[in-house]
């Protein structure tokens, strides 16, 4: 019997691959993007799980609009990205230090 | 108008440079001497009356200046015979000063800040010699020093001359701290700084101290001072000596007189022969009353003087330059001075004071005649011949050097009064009461005797080889100077007129109030005049040793109570009656020194081809280098206080200043704020993982504690 628990570990975990992606990047905005879609996806498993223990469906109700705003953002995302390619003529992360001072 | 005397001079110090700027620098130069010549009129006037007539002698009070409790002081005029002959010498000279500078300094553009300073220095040096209490004479003491560091570094470009000015203040000072403790110490033993009340209680041998109510007998009271203890008096006398010490230039803090004639000539004439310098000689005349109570003090003034006495001159002898020739013979004639003080002879430092006022001022101006003439050249080598170029300047010089080395004819007197110039008549007197001293067993009486006598030859050999070398002989200046030497105007020979006829007839003429018969009418209490030198005052000093029981030991005062003490006591009566009462050797050995004195410096200097040559302490030889390098005592101070005292100082500055207090306070505080800033600065990557990794740290430990405080 797969227990809460073991739901909750997986989310964990690919909230955690997506954090370790975004930070331990140093080469594409892509992968940033990717790590982001990981962690929401994450955040959906812990909905799904929850739904389903706790007998109540509005968990997946707001997985389905995480899913939304996921595909939303992804658009946006590539947009920006497209925009920052053709601004910098470079996509790599390490370039994108304009913040500084 | 007597308070007027002091403050015409006050007057001039201020208004000098307003003035200058409506109507110019001659404007300046007239208004201050204008003044200084009407506030000389009405001191010779004040003299007359009372030294001769019977003048007000009293005390004008012009304004309180302090009063706090017991402490009290004011400012005023004491009106007393010593006053009035110091009044008369300092605003003489200075008048003539005046005068004289209208043509020295014709030529400097800052004039007018010339002839101010002149007249503040005047106005403090009138301002020292009529305090009535000791904080006022400190208030003069210090503003004379003031002047005369701002005239000695008139010529602010030359670095010399600020040297000087600065080696003149810093060593003053040293003298002025004794002088600070010793009236300290009077205003704590006396309860009083005024010389009336300091003088009364010393009549009476009782005093009030601030630290008891009841009198004390002034003979019980011990200072601790140095972790010793000391008598009182003497202590008293030896701190107000200290300061003395320094104001005039004596052995030990002498360094910075010789240095001192960077300064424009007319400030070497009035403040470093005529008037500042003598303030130690006044300063010990005017506690006259408490010196001859305290014998140790008066001991160490006779060895002070002694010593300064026969050192100047021994260095005055291998000087070239012109001024530092006068310059260490104004130190050796204060030694004199000094030492005649301290054997009790008050009027006769005070005769010689006044007299040597009149031709070392003399001696002074005509060497700035001289300098003048040669293009500012001082150097005597280069000199020679002016006899011809400058003849009324060679008469007045020569009048001066008369009057210095003493020439006159010993035992002759005419009119009642010693023939001869003046520095004969008042330096035979200083001898004598040497001599006097001596027979009656004085500390360093007999020393001072022999040392004057020796330093009277080196006197009359220096002045004549100065007066051989820049008058006599070929002129030895390059031919350019001798082509157009510089005129001297009147206003620089005028001057010298009057002051010759001082250094001529002030001995014949003064000597009999000064220290003859009628010393004692003509003082009128203001000096301590030894009084078992007159028998009429003779039972009341009796009365007064008895009243007072043991109370002092030294002094004939005390002496008169035993009759095994007799001789002394008659020894010093017979000074008075008639000339003749010491042996004739004493009177003439003076003339003989001087004669000595002369006849070396004619054979070498004048009985020559070349006055160049060397003599007898030939360059390049031990005592040569030793008399040059000034005893060495110039070295020995470098190494003894500048040395350490720049090591010292560049210590603090390096290690204690720049390195903790800057280190630490504003050069720490800034290092640390730039260094942890740039650090800060590293943080700010411009990577925006970076600050996402940040936020995300933050929000988990943020979680972390919302979390544990809801469990």
């Amino acid at each position: 019997m797969i227990s809460l628990a073991n739901y909750l570990l997986v989310g964990g975990l690919l909230f955690a691959i997506g954090v370790g992606g975004i930070f331990l990047n140093r080469k594409n905005v892509i992968i940033i993007l990717m790590s982001i879609e990981l962690m929401l996806l994450a955040v959906n498993i812990n909905f799904v799980a929850f739904s389903m223990f706790l007998g109540d469906v509005k968990g997946q109700v707001f997985a389905f609009m995480i899913l939304t705003v996921a595909a939303a953002e992804a658009a946006i995302g590539l947009a920006i990205l497209v925009t920052f390619f053709r601004n910098r003529g470079d996509i790599s992360v390490q370039a994108a230090n304009t913040m500084k001072n | 108008m007597e308070a007027l005397i002091v403050l015409l001079p006050l007057m001039g110090a201020i208004f000098a440079m307003p003035i200058s700027k409506v109507g110019g620098p001659r404007a300046a130069e007239l208004m201050t001497t204008i003044l200084l010549a009407i506030a000389a009129l009405l001191s010779w006037i004040t003299f007359f009356q009372i030294g001769f007539g019977d003048g007000p002698k009293e005390t004008i009070t012009l304004l309180t200046w302090i009063s706090s409790g017991a402490f009290e002081t004011a400012w005023s005029v004491r009106l007393d015979t010593l006053t009035a002959v110091m009044l008369i010498v300092v605003t003489t000279v200075s008048a003539l000063v005046h005068t004289y500078s209208i043509g020295y300094m014709h030529e400097d553009p800052s004039r007018p800040r010339f002839f101010a300073y002149l007249s503040l220095f005047t106005f403090a040096m009138l301002m020292l010699v009529t305090a009535d209490d000791l904080v006022q004479l400190f208030f003069g003491w210090e503003g004379v020093g003031l002047a005369s560091y701002l005239l000695i570094g008139f010529w602010h470009h030359k670095k010399s001359a600020n040297d000087a000015a600065i080696k003149a203040f810093v060593m003053n000072r040293v003298g002025d701290v004794g002088l600070a403790l010793g009236l300290m110490a009077v205003f704590a033993v006396f309860g009083t700084v005024k010389f009336d009340g300091i003088f009364d209680a010393l009549d009476a041998g009782v005093v009030n101290p601030v630290w008891t109510d009841a009198t004390v007998a002034i003979d019980a009271i011990r200072f601790q001072f140095l972790d010793r203890s000391y008598p009182v008096l003497e202590l008293i006398g030896v701190l107000l000596f200290i300061g003395a010490m320094g104001k005039s230039a004596q052995f030990i803090l002498h360094t910075w007189l010789p240095d001192a004639m960077e300064g424009p000539t007319p400030v070497s004439a009035l403040i470093h022969a005529a008037t500042m310098v003598t303030a130690g000689v006044f300063l010990v005349c005017r506690m006259s009353d408490l010196y001859h109570l305290a014998p140790v003090a008066s001991g160490l003034i006779t060895f002070i003087g002694a010593t300064t006495a026969i050192f100047a001159a021994t260095i005055g002898l291998v000087q070239t330059d012109i001024k530092r020739v006068i310059a260490y013979s104004t130190a050796s004639q204060l030694g004199y001075m000094f030492f005649a003080a301290g054997v009790g002879g008050y009027a006769q430092a005070m005769f010689h004071l006044t007299t040597h006022a009149f031709f070392k001022a003399l001696l002074f101006l005509g060497a700035g005649a001289v300098i003048h003439f040669c293009h500012h050249e001082q150097d005597m080598r280069k000199m020679g011949g002016l006899k011809e170029q400058m003849p009324v300047t060679f008469v007045m010089m020569l009048a001066g050097t008369l009057a210095i080395t003493g020439v006159g004819i010993p035992m002759l007197y005419v009119l009642g009064a010693p023939f001869g110039f003046a520095g004969f008549v008042s330096k035979d007197y200083i001898l004598t009461a040497a001599y006097a001293g001596s027979a009656q067993g004085l500390p360093f009486a007999t020393y001072a005797f022999v040392l004057g006598l020796i330093a009277a030859v080196m006197t009359a050999f220096y002045s004549w080889r100065l007066m051989f070398l820049t008058f006599d002989h070929e002129w030895r200046a390059p031919a350019d100077v001798r082509k157009h030497p510089h005129d001297v105007p009147n206003t620089m020979l005028g001057p010298l007129i009057p002051l010759a006829i001082g250094a001529v007839i002030a001995g014949m003429e003064f000597y009999k109030p000064f220290v003859g018969g009628g010393k004692k009418d003509f003082w009128e209490g203001s000096l301590y005049i030894e009084k078992a030198a007159y028998g009429e005052t003779h039972a009341k000093a009796d009365a007064k040793a008895g009243a007072k029981g043991d109370g002092i030991t030294h002094s004939d005062t005390g002496e008169a109570d035993h009759a095994a003490a007799k001789p002394a006591g008659e020894k010093a009566k017979k000074k008075d009656h008639g000339a003749h009462k010491y042996p004739a050797w004493v009177y003439w050995s003076p003339f003989f020194a001087m004669a000595i004195g002369f006849l070396g410096a004619f054979f070498h200097y004048r009985r020559t081809d070349d006055p160049l040559r060397p003599g007898l302490i030939r360059p390049g030889g031990l005592l040569y280098d030793f008399l040059q390098n000034r005893w060495y005592i110039d070295d020995l101070y470098r190494v003894m206080f500048l040395k350490p005292a720049q090591i010292l100082a560049r210590f603090l500055w390096k290690g204690g200043d720049e390195r903790t207090i800057d280190g630490l306070g504003p050069n720490g505080l800034f290092g640390l704020m730039g260094d942890g800033a740039k650090r800060l600065v590293k943080i700010q990557s411009g990577y925006t993982y970076h600050y996402a990794f940040v936020m995300l740290i933050g929000l988990t430990i943020l979680l972390f504690i919302i979390l544990r405080s809801a469990s």
